[in-house]
Order: structure tokens, then sequence, then C-alpha cells
């Protein structure tokens, strides 16, 4: 039944994103703007930004999960196949196999009301005809993937820690096989210790079967830790993206390096944080320019004129940044 | 009033609460000095978060005593200017500026309210301008309600509403763990300039340790209720004894980060 899973990919990626567009109504400037992604087999992936940049709503994307009114441009291909325009079976094949999806909160996904073990078997039941045994045997065999063991499937969300709900949430997540899963700031309501573990979970899973991972969250040292690569977004935009060792180590948007500088970190001794003034723009204003201009301190006229296009670094073709401004900040660059 | 230099603007010695079995808050001490910032760290159900609801008064502790500037806050207080004074002598700054105003009062209408309740007798125009001014928002901010503001201007907001009656010591309870790096970057040096400005003490909850090394002098880690380390910042997050203390300072994200062998040390604790 699932094909998708190892069907010769037509492209590239598992997933892959072109010029996707996405415009709500009432808004002065699109949600989205021509957000060009991929995730390749087995790779992980990290969208990093802040509240508001797009990163949610392209993840999401994924899974044709867009919200009321959206119009959009570009293409959303997972597995080569379209989902932009698939129809409404093709969509839930895609929705309960191919890609799965863990929250940030697990108690906001799950039922208080129902057993761990109907949350993990309902969909594969739902879709697949798969016998209830045979459905609780994969759950069972899941479960044990990610540390925990059967007597879980006996008790309701209430009766277990956040740290094992969101365990819970993967083992489900993987029901279906997924070629590719999206978490959409899995960690960020868990202790710092319990994130180290589904992070670690999360790596082991994608060792075993393959998955393509998209991780997003606003959190740039872990986007770094855990990601081959990385994206950086800002006001519906991608303003960077490349691998992670590189994109950290030598930002080449102005977003990026400031972002880096005002994390408060551990190494950091006394002294102020730099701060980016300003706050991004509201989709109440169309951008003529560059989207981080007005914070911008690279900034000159043709910020504001013109967007800038996302162009390779020199000597590093996969990294790339949108700014004009890029070469300025080459004495970040390789000493 | 005792001379500056040594004043504790926060003394808490002894403090215990437990809910049924759990011991929630087990033998905790510590001191803030004037113009000083301690930092709480330790993950939920460590007991900091009960440990600043007692300071602040939202909660009663079995035993221990809390001293603000000397005072002891074990006594009942008795009718409504104690009480006032006594709520004046710590404020606090809450996680989630979208929860802790109200929807439909302004900005302005928030800070006279506070100050109408506290100070009768001020002319409170002059206040507002003053306050909002402190936490970096213009006098136009005094019209806009809460939901016209960002998440950072609204923890300003906040903040500025915990200074308007001039506490002893303000307690923020993950008060910048909700908001955006660019954005958070700001709160904290706000708070900053503001510790440098007044003799206000801080008593700073969070998870985040890079957040801790950034705005504290000193800092206690606590776990299952209990302190496990205490001591100047720099210190302990310089060269922590601990091995909690340890296992929170390897589980940071970094360059080289193994979650594997965290997850492995977190078991054998």
């Amino acid at each position: 039944m699932n094909t998708t899973m190892n069907a010769p990919a037509t492209q590239a990626g598992t997933l892959d994103i072109r010029g996707l567009r996405l415009t709500l109504p009432g808004t002065a400037r699109p949600v989205l703007d021509g957000v060009d992604l991929t995730v390749a087999p087995g790779e992980t992936v990290s969208l990093v930004g802040e509240s508001g940049s797009g990163k949610t709503l392209t993840s999401r994307s994924a899974l044709c999960l867009l919200p009321p009114g959206a119009v959009t441009e570009g293409t959303v291909r997972v597995n080569g196949d379209d989902v932009l325009t698939a129809d409404a079976d093709r969509l839930r094949a895609l929705r309960t196999g191919t890609v799965a999806m863990v929250f940030q909160d697990p108690r906001a996904a799950l039922n208080p009301l129902r057993r761990i073990g109907d949350f993990l078997t309902e969909g594969v039941r739902a879709t697949r005809t798969a016998a209830r045994a045979r459905a609780t045997a994969r759950a069972t065999e899941l479960l044990g993937a990610v540390g925990l063991d059967d007597t879980v499937l006996r008790k309701y969300p209430g009766q277990v820690s956040g740290g094992m709900l969101q365990r819970v949430m993967i083992a489900a997540a993987l029901m279906g096989e997924p070629a590719l899963l999206l978490a959409d700031e899995p960690t960020t309501a868990l202790d710092v210790t319990t994130q180290a573990e589904v992070v670690a979970l999360l790596a082991r899973l994608r060792e075993r079967f393959a998955t393509a991972l998209l991780f997003v969250t606003h959190d740039l040292d872990l986007a770094a830790a855990i990601s081959d690569r990385v994206y950086v977004m800002y006001a519906g935009r991608i303003a960077e993206h490349g691998p992670a060792k590189q994109l950290f180590e030598h930002p080449r948007h102005p977003y990026t390096a400031a972002l880096l500088a005002s994390t408060p970190r551990l190494e950091r001794t006394g002294g102020r944080l730099s701060a980016i003034e300003g706050r991004p723009p509201g989709l109440s204003t169309a951008l003529t320019g560059c989207a981080f201009a007005a914070r911008c301190p690279l900034a000159t006229e043709v910020c504001d004129e013109r967007p800038p296009e996302l162009r390779p670094v020199p000597g590093h073709p996969e990294h790339r940044a949108a700014c004009h401004h890029s070469e300025l900040l080459e004495g970040s660059a390789d000493a | 009033m005792p001379e500056p230099t040594d004043v504790k603007v926060l003394e808490v010695s002894g403090l215990r609460r437990s809910f049924g079995a759990v011991r929630a808050v087990d033998d905790v001490s510590f001191a803030v000095p004037e113009g000083g910032s301690l930092g709480i760290v330790g993950e939920s159900g460590s007991g900091k978060t009960t440990a600043a609801r007692i300071i602040v008064g939202l909660e009663r502790a079995d035993a221990g005593e809390i001293r603000v500037r000397g005072r002891s806050r074990t006594p009942r207080v008795r009718g409504r200017a104690q009480r006032l004074a006594r709520a004046r002598e710590v404020q606090m700054v809450f996680q989630d500026p979208y929860l802790s105003l109200d929807p439909r009062t302004s900005v302005g209408a928030v800070l006279r309210e506070t100050l109408r309740l506290h100070f009768p007798h001020i002319d409170h125009g002059r206040r507002v301008r003053e306050l909002l001014d402190q936490v970096g928002l213009g006098s136009r901010a005094a019209e806009a309600l809460p939901r016209r503001l960002s998440g950072g201007q609204r923890q300003r907001v906040a903040i500025a509403r915990a200074l308007a009656v001039e506490p002893a010591v303000l307690v923020l309870d993950e008060a910048v763990a909700a908001l955006d790096v660019s954005v958070q970057a700001q709160i904290l040096n706000l708070l900053a300039d503001i510790r440098e400005r007044t003799p206000i003490g801080y008593l700073f909850i969070t998870h985040d340790l890079g957040v801790v090394r950034c705005v504290t002098d000193d800092v206690i880690v606590m776990r299952r209720g209990r302190v496990v380390e205490a001591g100047a910042t720099a210190d302990v997050l310089g060269g922590p004894r601990h091995p909690y203390t340890r296992l929170l300072m390897d589980s940071v994200p970094r360059p080289g980060w193994d979650p594997e062998r965290i997850a492995a040390a977190r078991r054998a604790l």
C-alpha cells in the first residue's frame, strides 16, 4: 500500500518546494514570498526564524495544511507529487502515510480522554484496513524504538510526562512509515535535558528509517547542533541557507549574524547583548526592497529599492545569502 | 535604613512547601543584595516557580522566612494600607505577555490603575510618561490596547507596571522565555539598564543558562525542590560542581553537541 516510501524519487528531494508564494486576504504583502527549499531522503534540514517569519506555514505546506483563503503560487512536491494540486484522496494518503508531523505541544495534540494506544493506532486502522492486532503490534514496536514499553498503550495522556508524551507523538508520526517527518518546534515545550533525549531519538530514527526530517525551530544553536543544512527565514523569504556549520561560523546575511549575536550564551561574559532594534515588518506594509533593510546596519539605498536574490557565496556554492552587501560580512569569513 | 552597601533587599531562609507527598520547595535559602540579581535555574518540577510564587505572596510557605529590606513577610498584615505596602515590596513579571495584560485596557490605563491604587495623591500623567520612557516605549503607546502591541512591547508594559510601585524586588518568572531572540535581547538589555539606575534587586527564574549568564550575579540550581548548587554565576557556570548542574550545561545545544551522551547521563543521574 505504502508505495511512495520506496518509490524512485523523480526529484532530488523528498520535499521540494519551488517558488512558493502564499497570499492571505487583507494583507499587503505575501506571507510566503518565493520560498525554495529541499530536503533529501535521510537528511535533517532546519528552518529557523522568529515568530511570523513563515517557517511554520512553509513546513505545513508539505501537508497542504494552509490557512483559509490562502492563495498559492509555485509548487510543493513530496516524492515528486505536487501537493498543492492534489485531490482529496491523494491528500489523505499523503497525510496519513507519506508525511507526518510532530507538533510543539504534545498535550494540545492528543485527546486527553482517550488512551494512548487508541491514539497510536487510529490512523492506520482508519486508512489501511490494518487489523487492530497488527496495528497494536506496530505501535508496540515503535514505542520500543522511542524508548517506551507497551504499558503506555493503556495509559491516558495525563498519566505520563511531557517528554514521554512527545516520544509518543514521534512514535505516532512513524506509524504510517513516513518518507518525510515535519517537526515544528518539537522540543520547545520540553526541558533542556528532555530536549536532548528527544533530539537523540529523532537522529536515531532518521538513521534507522532513512526519514527526511524538516525541523522547524527558533533556536539557532539547536539548529546548528542537529542539522545537515539550515534555512534562515525572515518576513516570508529565505534570507540565507547552507550547510549548518558553514552558515553559523560564517553567516553571510546580516540577519543571521545579528541573530547569532543577540543569543545569550554560556560562554559570553557580562556586558550588553547586541539586540536587533525594531521589529519584523508586519503584513500590512508592502515590501519594495529587502525585508530586513529597516533594521539592518549595512542597509543602503539599493536595499530599499529592490529585493536581493539568493546568490551563492564565493567559494561555497552550497551556501547562499540574499543580501546586496553580503561581501561586507566577509570579515567573519574563513581566515 | 541600614547603609546601602550590604543591604539585602531579599533574604529567604529555610523555605519549605509540600503539596501532598511532594516536597516542592525543600529548605531553600538565598539572598539578593541591593542592586543585585540572582538566578534560580532548574527544570520543570524543580520548585523554582513555587519558590517565586511564595516570595511574591501567591502561595503560602509551610515553613521558612522571607525578609524584604530586613522586614519579615511572615506576620499577617492588617488593613488595606499595610496590605498595599506589602504588595509594593515585591512585584512580578510573568512569562506570557499575552496573558498578563487585560485585552480591553489601554497601556496608560493599566499603569494609571496601579498608580491610583498605591499612590492616590501624585500626578499620574507625568508618572505614566516617566514609566513608559523608562521601559523604552513612547508616550503614544499609552493609548494603545495590548493587541496592537508586539510580544516585546507587551513585556515592556508588564515591566513598567511592576516598576510603577517602586518595588524592592522584581521577580521575573521566565519573563523572556516567550520572546524571539532579537526581542529577548532588547528586554534583557532594558532590565540591565534599569538595574544600573535603581537599587532594585532581581530574582530571575529561568531554565535558560545563557540568560542566567547574561543577567545574574549569583545563581542557585534547584532540583526536586532542593538547592543542589549555589554561588557566583561565573563560578557555577565556569566550574560546575554538582553533576546535575553539569548535565544542565551539557544539555545546551552547541556545535559538537552529543544528545545521545546527555540522554545517557540523564538516565544515570
